[in-house]
């Protein structure tokens, strides 16, 4: 029955793609408007970008404990291999996120400590961002495993393409805050935050071209993954279409439109991880574990398979009608 | 320097926990009163149960906050810290936990939005469902984690496969294993308790200053009557517990009692100074035939001794010792306080001296909590999953100690920071109490007239 175990190991690393991609994206948003923070020009204005985001971050933030527990169940080598490896990015990344999310309800409450709290929001959003950039990068580059254990020293994972990819992912979420504010804000923070975005979409696209450009460099397989006769064929629209949406993007932010900018910031995000999944396919642990040879038992996935099939379409249908509670432009009313 | 790996690891992960568990003790507890409260307002349109809602919702919405915040950490540590642990018992423990998110945790989240900001966009009915659906959540999330929590100290439902990792046979067994339904009893009464206690400490305090007195004195009564019930409710399920544990782990109910050498007609030690190495208590006061007679209800009942198992197999003696006595002491002290607290319930508020004494009695509930879970989970050491996996052969060997160190020192500052913030926007809210800006009161009902009414 060696098939049906096939289809629960493939199964499972879609949901956990799936997940990961949503939480990238939902508490990308979030994040992003913590990074733009600092530069707000009024308090007021400040006000406007948290209320964009109170009722929902909690929910956005979720998805990371379900990636992190999922991983936990599904795939146990790759969360007891993977974490220590990164663990000073990680502690470091979980103090910044217990920074930004006591923030809401703090900075809500202070009369006088407001600067504090928008420190807090501003330092913890963006280092958290900072953080998973760097994890990304060691992710995409590898870990130095064997035997399933991590054999690097404290400070591996600190290089400069981590550091670089750290930055790229500020300015990422940045741009994904900024195409959320342009929806959900009016008049002045909104066109600020139509010139914000404009810059950090130039600053995102120069990213994505210098770790496309700079991975097959660095990491044969990579290379061959794509420029590689025929697979170059197949894959060769993946940078077209993302070229494509960046050009879009550049011009729905010019033309003003209030809606696109953040969809198309979400495509950009999406088609970068799909070429990254590509780039690391069949990876889990990039260059050392396989998907397969970290899957947990069969009886395991298909437990929490059960699970994931009655709860998550359940999930999704009342984040929907959350997001549709709170749906229109920000009015600085009900808080509390 | 010298830095013991282990220690490190295991103190990071118990400092993390015990705060964290603090947090969620009152917002399960709150919850279910705010779900209450809310459902008196919408049937009587009393506007006494609205603004207790309005009032008791902020400090739900900080201490959700805080146990959000505080959680995350919890779920990505058993990978960072406990790596040998993750690999080996991951395949049981790991879905307790998915199913925890999935059932849980975005429930939870995503109407906690429109519990706190959908007052103007929601019907009371929707916003009613969103405050019951917010309680439902926290309180499934407490079902799971205890699950995953019993089965560390019960395993069953499992089989050990070639390298020697730990695999499910079968899941109902693994959920539902022996000490869970006596621990998850016992945790949710605890939270229920804990949060009665704050809410009678707060009201009495309110009272006492002569403030918002009708709103705190509806609460006060709530409290002190849902106390009446609870306290000596905990009492009987903590003994049943207790039982089960006497089955499971003879050894913890050994450290909690005191008792080196197993034998009939043992005493209740109502103090001693366990000695480890000497195999011995000092100073010891007792009651002869307690223990027996609780344990096996019958005087010259057999306790087991810490002497059954070696050395290398008996949890920190004192420590387990210590922390049994104060949570007893104070779960009897909580039947007094509210028992007297319910016998005078008519008279409360011309009654100053009960009132500052109840006011004392608001963290009594935490520190029990800590003090019993003190005493579940280092009863159960060496043993990370009893009987199975140790846990100095379950952290991560790969984390450098000084990497430990490291955030092990970084969270107790943030957490040291965060948490005198919290106490001081929650002082606050208490000071100001039932929001000023709330519609005008119908008339300006005189105290007494309230007492009277209530």
């Amino acid at each position: 029955m060696d098939w049906v175990i096939f289809d629960y190991v493939l199964i499972w690393a879609v949901v956990i793609a799936i997940g990961i991609a949503m939480y990238v994206i939902l508490d990308g948003f979030d994040l992003g408007i913590g990074i733009l923070f600092p530069f707000a020009k009024q308090e007021a204005w400040r006000d406007d970008m948290m209320a964009s985001i109170a009722p929902v971050w909690d929910g956005n933030e979720t998805w990371l404990v379900l990636g992190g527990a999922s991983l936990f169940g599904a795939f146990p080598i790759v969360y007891a291999t993977v974490l220590p490896a990164l663990y000073l990015p990680l502690m470091l990344f979980l103090l910044a996120l217990v920074f930004r999310g006591i923030a809401f309800e703090f900075r809500h409450r202070s009369q006088t400590s407001t600067w504090a709290w928008n420190a807090s929001f501003a330092a913890g959003s963006t280092i958290a961002a900072f953080a998973q950039g760097v994890v990304l990068g060691n992710f995409i580059l590898g870990l130095p495993i064997e035997d399933g254990h991590y054999v690097g020293s404290t400070f591996s994972w600190l290089t400069p393409f981590s550091v670089f990819t750290g930055f790229a992912l500020v300015c990422g979420y940045g741009l994904l805050g900024a195409t959320w504010l342009i929806r959900k804000t009016e008049g002045d923070v909104q066109a600020w935050a139509f010139r914000v975005a404009t810059r950090l979409a130039i600053a995102l696209l120069a990213a994505i071209v210098a770790v496309s450009l700079w991975t097959p460099f660095v990491e044969p397989e990579i290379a061959e993954r794509w420029f590689s006769f025929p697979k170059i064929i197949f894959l060769a629209p993946v940078p077209l279409v993302t070229a494509a949406v960046g050009l879009m993007l550049l011009l729905a932010l010019k033309h003003r439109n209030e809606d696109r900018p953040f969809t198309l910031s979400i495509s950009l995000f999406l088609l970068s991880y799909l070429g990254l999944g590509i780039s690391l396919w069949p990876y889990i642990v990039p260059r050392s574990i396989t998907i397969w040879e970290a899957a947990a038992p069969e009886k395991t996935h298909t437990f929490l398979l059960v699970g994931v099939l009655i709860f998550l379409p359940l999930v999704i249908g009342y984040t929907l009608y959350a997001y549709r509670v709170f749906r229109g432009k920000v009015s600085g009313d009900g808080y509390h | 320097m010298d830095l013991d790996p282990v220690i490190l690891s295991r103190l990071q992960f118990a400092f993390t926990i015990g705060f964290h568990i603090l947090f969620p003790s009152l917002t399960i507890g709150l919850a279910v009163f705010l779900t209450y409260v809310e459902a008196r307002w919408l049937a009587t349109g009393d506007t006494v149960w609205r603004d207790l809602y309005r009032f008791w919702v902020k400090i739900f919405a900080l201490a959700f906050g805080m146990g959000v915040v505080t959680g995350i950490p919890m779920s990505f540590q058993f990978g960072t810290n406990w790596s040998e642990f993750s690999l080996n018992a991951g395949n049981v423990i790991g879905p307790l936990l998915g199913y925890e998110v999935l059932t849980a945790f975005f429930l939870e989240a995503s109407f906690l939005g429109i519990m706190l900001f959908g007052w103007n966009r929601v019907g009371p009915r929707l916003h009613f469902v969103a405050t019951l659906a917010v309680a439902v959540g926290t309180t499934l999330s407490a079902f799971w984690i205890l699950s995953a929590n019993s089965w560390m100290q019960t395993p069953q439902g499992y089989l050990i496969n070639s390298d020697g990792v730990l695999e499910v046979e079968s899941w109902w067994a693994v959920i539902f294993n022996p000490s869970f339904p006596y621990r998850l009893a016992h945790m949710l009464t605890a939270t229920w308790l804990t949060t009665s206690f704050v809410i009678i400490a707060v009201s009495a305090w309110q009272v006492l200053k002569g403030r918002y007195r009708e709103t705190a004195l509806r609460a006060l009564r709530t409290g002190v009557a849902a106390a009446a019930i609870l306290a000596p409710l905990q009492a009987f399920i903590g003994d049943q517990h207790g039982l089960n544990t006497l089955k499971h782990q003879p050894i913890k109910v050994a450290a909690m009692e005191g008792n080196w050498e197993a034998g009939p007609s043992k005493p209740l030690l109502l103090f001693a100074w366990p000695d480890e190495a000497a195999e011995e208590n000092h100073f010891e006061i007792g009651i002869p035939h307690g223990a027996s007679l609780i344990l096996t209800h019958s005087f010259d009942g057999e306790i087991p001794g810490l002497k059954d198992v070696g050395p290398e197999d008996r949890p920190p003696v004192a420590l387990v010792f210590f922390s049994f006595r104060v949570m007893v002491g104070l779960g009897l002290l909580m039947i007094a306080a509210a028992w007297i607290a319910f016998a005078y319930r008519k008279s409360l508020a011309s009654r100053p001296t009960l009132l500052r004494g109840l006011t004392f009695m608001g963290p009594a509930g935490f520190i029990a909590t800590i003090a019993g879970w003190t005493v579940t989970e280092v009863g159960r050491q060496p043993w990370i999953v009893h009987g199975l996996l140790r846990v100095d052969e379950s952290i991560s060997p790969g984390v450098a100690s000084e990497s430990v160190m490291m955030s092990l020192m970084l969270f107790a500052i943030v957490y040291s920071l965060i948490f005198a913030a919290f106490l001081y926007f929650v002082a606050r809210l208490v000071n100001a109490g039932p929001e000023p800006d709330a519609d005008p009161p119908k008339a300006d009902i005189p105290a007494m007239d309230a007492v009277q009414r209530a």
